[in-house]
């Protein structure tokens, strides 16, 4: 005990870092598949038993973006008890971020051939560019607006809704009204981001065609890194004091704010990190997919996004990673084999694990989770018996 | 820090304090706060002087809570001044200000922070830093471990210091909440019920613990239990509903006709 | 007669149906009355035999602008034969015949043409094509037609045909017809359609009056009306009457008369607002008031409470299919069969979720929420697995259909009506349910204190379930409502989720008045929005001003205050 805490007073990064077994899997998976699967891809041949084809790469880097997006998430619920269920608006906006990089680099190639004006603008007979348009023919601050305006929405939106204690399912449904209030100004024509059909047709990023199976590897690559990068810095941030405040305002909010602390202050800046990580899944998400639209603000998504945090196992970090990648293949899957019964999965898959599995698959592995770990129906009998003796308190 | 002085320039700009206020820790006048038409205080006044020791009374309804509330800054009354120190409003500020000004206040109900360890419940607790970017570079120090282990002493659970707080008993886990408070070094502590289902042993154990606590602090305790208010041996309150009943001793007070009968029923 | 007609009405909404019955019987008899009015005067104006055909043989001339003073000079007339022949010749059937050069009308019947004499409009032999030549006519000739024939059936014996040439004559403001519809005003005693006509009148006159009096006494006229009709009216006279160079005091007279109409227009605008607001508020209440007693009552969070309101939109369905071999179309039962029927059924599955799940998640509310978003899923794809994708058809009953019209613009659909109607009855029986019977009471024992209600021998387990049933009951009833204006589609219940919320919500949670007034007052302010900024803009505005007020009020605009909520 006294030793490590030493150990990890010398060298802080490093040391909690290798306390963190999981973490460490998941950095070694990334670091291997960041590797292996670029190599796969482009050097063996495609009659190798080792060759990963163009697809598979394109939905591993799928399916990473949704990890981070997942990690985001877990940051918040998991250790801070926000439920968002409007996480998609974030990743959308960073998403927008990139495709309006990519639209610009597109230049005359476009149907219409202006140099100046994407496709959807001739087409609705504008003139010149939408002053908020400006600055992203350049890579670096698409990037930055990437993760400005996703944090920027994060950071107004939660100085609101913290600062006047707006907590629980009220905090849940106001994020889903942002979502959709969103939703809906991105269809409009108007708002300049090519409404309905959103942004695609995308050419080349950096110069590079987005067709070509290097820039795919490349884009894989980056999503390895940053979902790494990410990884770290929200395991660095919930293993610090702060991150023990921030679990103890999920477990005792109003002890918390009677010990001292601005609960305020710390969720807005959990919130805000969190909604920038989602900006920058999207903003990885898109070149790899080769299309934004307005359907990403969809509520059903924002939804859907905590369920891969739940299936994996909330406040653990490394779960909502492993949660993201069994849902969204058991979704490739299902939408590929009997779509018909992917909603019922889906449905099926939100009820059962929260009632049976509430700490998720990573709970359910004993070297992960609790050692005083029940059985699933010992653990719904439990249930009830706490909710007896607590009706009396809640009186 | 800035909020200190702040404070302090606001003071003076207020030159005369009453006397009776002078030496107050805390000063509670005429305060009355309604709830849809309840009133569940009514022109409340008391007041409590530096190093005190005081338990204050009452049946259900007649206010103690909301009290603690009005105190800790989570209620606003509708009229009336709540002074910290002769000179701080605490009616304008949240509970982390006040908390920070140094009032601790233990809940009704046991609330520590369950996921948490003992030592991280009260390294939590911890006076000092409490802004979010100082939180996330915290570095534990030897002062402050020094602190928490004294604590840890002080509560009687030293040996509980690595366990979750879930898996401490009911009574543990209140004074797992007194030693928090004690992280806090406030100068003011406000206790509520804190013997509530707890076995008679626990119950002396936990008298002992605030008399010790008093001689350094103020202390300010809610509670039913009479045999436990005698155990503490201080100055009594009686709230009715909504206002001071009766002040004095334990055994003055139990003698006041009109405590008799809101106790016994008339 | 008429106190007997009131009394029927008042009786029940079936004997608006016989009530209906006796207005198109009269109608008729007035009808007959006016086609003898009309017709013979006619008569005497006429066309003699020899004169009609003369003109109308003079159609037959190359030159457009020739043809249309023919149409102007035979309309003038009034004549309804002449009615006929320009119909005719509107839609291409208008020929002349090679071998005597008349004017015949002639239909294609196979590869014969049947012709009809335009004097005696009886049967003229028939022949070939090419016997014939047809007159030709291009888009302004067909302009001039229907004008023609529009002050033509200024003189129809139909009074609904008079009417809508009335309306085309105002619309086309021609002062060339302002002779004719002279002599129509002249002839017509319908005292409705006169007031028309003379409103015809003068807005012709204000155009091509002669004299400051002429134009002075139309404006008087126009002042009084109030339709969006004549503010065009007056407000293009007023823009042209600069540059025409009219009177002052004409110009100021009209300044006048369309600021006092547009000022009565604005205040129709705005009852007409209130209305489509008190409206969507009323679909608003249905959606959210089963949620008012799950969310509200009980704490629980209710994910799939739209797909509740979708299970009794398909219930009417279903039992609409059921009943239509055995009730006549139009026939009101399926739907008011479908009330307790939905009610039933979705309160069902409502009891199956409560047990199944939800119980097993009390106090822990942002659980509830995702468990129940499962079901919700689970039961959109059991529809669509069910009932296929695509919207099914719910057919309005004879007394939702239709809709009282004003003139001023102002159009209040039946089922709309019936619709606010009906979530007032909804609401008022919610209420009485839990303030006055024995349930209605264990429930708010049950909510209040769990553990007391348990202890005085209340089944809490019980209570809870049928708490659950009957707000999802009250949305399939709901769902019954909203079949008759939404598509019956498996996402029907994602269309109102987030907007029950929002009303739930806004209007505080456990206050059924509160959710009573956010839907009224979410939907007229979303109505008073739409004209200004157009419907999604309006719609995001709403949510915007909805998050800021959650700032305000955390706890919406009814919230109780004091400890006990926050413990």
């Amino acid at each position: 005990m006294t030793d490590y805490r030493q150990k990890y007073q010398m060298t802080p990064v490093v040391g909690w870092l290798l306390k963190d077994r999981g973490g460490m899997i998941l950095l070694a998976i990334l670091i291997a598949a960041a590797i292996l699967v670029p190599i796969g891809n482009l050097l063996m041949p495609e009659t190798s038993a080792f060759h990963v084809p163009t697809w598979m790469l394109s939905l591993l880097g799928k399916y990473l973006c949704y990890a981070l997006l997942a990690l985001s998430v877990d940051l918040i619920w998991g250790f801070c008890g926000i439920l968002s269920l409007g996480h998609g608006a974030f990743f959308a906006l960073g998403g927008y971020a990139m495709g309006m990089y990519l639209m610009r680099q597109i230049g005359d190639r476009g149907v219409y051939g202006n140099p100046e004006l994407p496709d959807f603008m001739v087409f609705l007979n504008w003139t010149e560019l939408p002053w908020y348009w400006y600055g992203f023919d350049m890579f670096w601050f698409a990037i930055v607006m990437a993760m400005f305006v996703p944090g920027l929405l994060a950071f107004v939106f939660g100085f609101l809704a913290f600062r006047s204690r707006v907590t629980g399912v009220y905090l849940s449904i106001i994020t889903q009204a942002m979502t959709y209030a969103l939703l809906l100004a991105f269809f409009r024509n108007d708002m300049g981001f090519g409404g309905n059909n959103g942004l695609t047709d995308f050419k080349d990023l950096l110069g590079y065609s987005l067709q070509s199976d290097g820039t795919r590897s490349g884009l894989f690559v980056a999503s390895c890194v940053f979902l790494g990068i990410c990884y770290i810095v929200a395991r660095g941030i919930t293993q610090s004091r702060l991150g023990k405040v921030l679990i103890a305002i999920r477990d005792a909010e109003a002890r918390v704010r009677f010990t001292g602390y601005r609960v305020e202050y710390y969720k807005l800046f959990v919130f805000t990190v969190s909604a920038v990580m989602a900006g920058i899944a999207g903003a990885l998400y898109v070149p790899q997919v080769g299309i934004i639209n307005p359907g990403e603000f969809a509520p059903a998504l924002s939804i859907e996004i905590v369920i891969w945090v739940a299936v994996g196992g909330r406040g653990t970090l490394y779960g909502a990673v492993l949660g993201a990648f069994i849902v969204n293949y058991a979704k490739t899957f299902f939408t590929g084999v009997m779509p018909d019964f992917w909603l019922f999965f889906l449905g099926g898959l939100f009820i059962a694990v929260t009632l049976f599995l509430p700490k998720g698959v990573i709970g359910a592995v004993p070297a992960f989770g609790s050692p005083d770990r029940k059985s699933v129906l010992s653990g719904l009998r439990k249930r009830i018996a706490d909710r007896r003796t607590n009706e009396g308190g809640k009186a | 820090m800035n909020d200190a002085v702040a404070v302090e320039m606001n003071a003076s700009d207020v030159p005369q304090v009453k006397s009776a206020r002078a030496e107050t820790i805390l000063y509670v006048d005429g305060v009355s706060v309604t709830f849809d038409g309840f009133r569940a205080l009514n022109n409340l006044s008391f007041y409590i002087e530096p190093g005190e020791l005081r338990a204050i009374i009452g049946p259900n309804g007649a206010g103690k809570t909301t009290m603690m509330d009005i105190i800790t800054g989570k209620t606003r009354p509708d009229t009336g001044d709540v002074l910290f120190k002769s000179e701080i409003d605490l009616t304008k500020m949240d509970e982390a200000e006040i908390a920070n000004l140094g009032i601790g206040r233990k809940f009704q109900k046991p609330t520590v922070f369950e996921s948490h360890t003992v030592f991280d419940n009260l390294l939590l607790a911890c006076s000092g830093g409490r802004g979010v970017f100082q939180a996330l570079f915290h570095r534990l120090s030897d002062v402050e471990k020094t602190k928490i282990e004294k604590t840890l002493i002080t509560i009687m659970l030293e040996d509980k210091r690595d366990e979750t707080a879930a898996n401490l008993s009911h009574g543990q886990k209140q004074w797992l909440e007194i030693g928090m408070l004690l992280m806090q070094e406030p100068e003011l502590l406000l206790v509520d019920e804190p013997v509530a289902g707890m076995t008679d042993s626990e119950t002396e154990e936990t008298a002992k613990l605030l008399r010790n606590i008093a001689k350094e602090y103020s202390v300010v305790v809610v509670e039913h239990d009479m045999e436990f208010v005698r155990d503490l041996d201080c100055k009594v309150t009686v709230l009715h509903e909504g206002s001071v009943l009766a002040e004095g001793r334990l055994d003055h007070v139990q003698k006041d006709p009109r405590v008799i009968e809101v106790y016994l029923g008339r | 007669m008429r106190n007997d007609m009131f009394s029927v009405l008042r009786r029940s909404p079936f004997a608006m149906k016989k009530a209906a019955q006796y207005v198109v019987r009269f109608g008729a008899v007035v009808a007959c009355l006016l086609m003898f009015a009309v017709v013979s005067p006619n008569v005497a104006q006429a066309f003699s035999d020899e004169e009609l055909r003369n003109i109308a043989e003079q159609l037959n001339v190359k030159s457009a602008t020739k043809k249309v003073a023919v149409i102007e000079k035979m309309a003038a007339d009034g004549d309804p034969r002449v009615a006929a022949i320009l119909k005719a010749m509107l839609e291409g059937d208008l020929y002349v015949r090679d071998s005597d050069e008349h004017v015949v009308i002639a239909t294609k019947k196979g590869k014969v043409y049947t012709h009809i004499d335009i004097v005696s409009g009886e049967q003229a032999g028939e022949s070939l094509s090419k016997e014939l030549s047809k007159i030709k006519i291009n888009n302004r000739l067909r302009g001039a037609l229907r004008d023609a024939l529009a002050t033509l059936n200024l003189f129809s014996p139909d009074l609904t045909v008079r009417t809508a040439a009335v309306e085309q004559v105002m619309d086309a403001r021609d002062p060339a017809m302002l002779p004719l519809l002279l002599r129509a005003i002249d002839r017509e005693e319908d005292e409705t359609l006169l007031a028309r006509m003379e409103l015809a009148q003068a807005t012709m006159a204000l155009a091509a009056g002669e004299t400051t009096e002429e134009r002075l006494s139309a404006i008087e006229v126009l002042a009084s009306e109030t339709t969006p009709q004549i503010r065009a009216v007056l407000s293009q006279f007023v823009a042209s009457a600069e540059a025409e160079g009219f009177e002052p005091e004409v110009v100021s007279a009209a300044k006048d008369a369309l600021a006092s109409v547009e000022g009565r227009l604005s205040t129709w605008q705005t009852v007409g607002d209130v209305y489509r607001g008190i409206s969507l508020g009323s679909v608003l209440l249905l959606a959210a008031v089963g949620l008012a007693i799950t969310f509200g009552v009980m704490g629980v969070i209710n994910m799939a409470h739209g797909e509740m309101i979708m299970i009794g939109a398909y219930t009417t369905f279903m039992v609409q299919q059921a009943l239509a071999p055995f009730l006549p179309s139009g026939s009101a039962w399926s739907l008011i069969i479908s009330v307790p029927v939905a009610f039933l059924v979705a309160g069902m599955v409502g009891v199956v979720i409560e047990r199944c799940v939800i119980r097993f998640l009390y106090g822990r509310p942002l659980e509830t929420l995702l468990a129940t978003w499962g079901v919700s899923l689970v039961l959109q794809q059991a529809i669509r697995s069910i009932f296929g994708a695509t919207n099914q058809q719910v057919t309005a009953p004879d007394f939702m259909s239709g809709a009282v019209e004003f003139s001023t613009g102002l159009v209040l659909t039946y089922n709309r009506l019936w619709i606010i109607l009906f979530s007032v009855i909804v609401v008022a029986g919610i209420a009485a349910v839990l303030r006055y019977t024995a349930f209605g009471l264990q429930m708010r024992a049950v909510t209040q204190n769990r553990r007391m209600a348990g202890s005085v021998g209340i089944r809490t387990g019980y209570v809870d379930a049928l708490t659950f049933g009957l707000g999802s009951g009250i949305a399939g009833i709901a769902g019954v409502a909203l079949s008759q204006i939404s598509n019956v589609s498996p996402n029907l219940g994602q269309t109102y989720i987030i907007d029950s919320f929002m009303v739930v919500v806004f209007g505080g949670v456990g206050n059924l008045w509160g959710t009573v007034l956010g839907a009224f007052s979410l939907g007229i302010v979303n109505k008073f929005l739409e004209p200004v900024a157009g419907a999604v803009l309006a719609k995001i505005f709403v949510l915007i001003a909805l998050i800021l007020f959650i700032q305000k009020r955390p706890k919406g605009l009814f919230a109780l205050k004091g400890r006990a909520v926050e413990a």
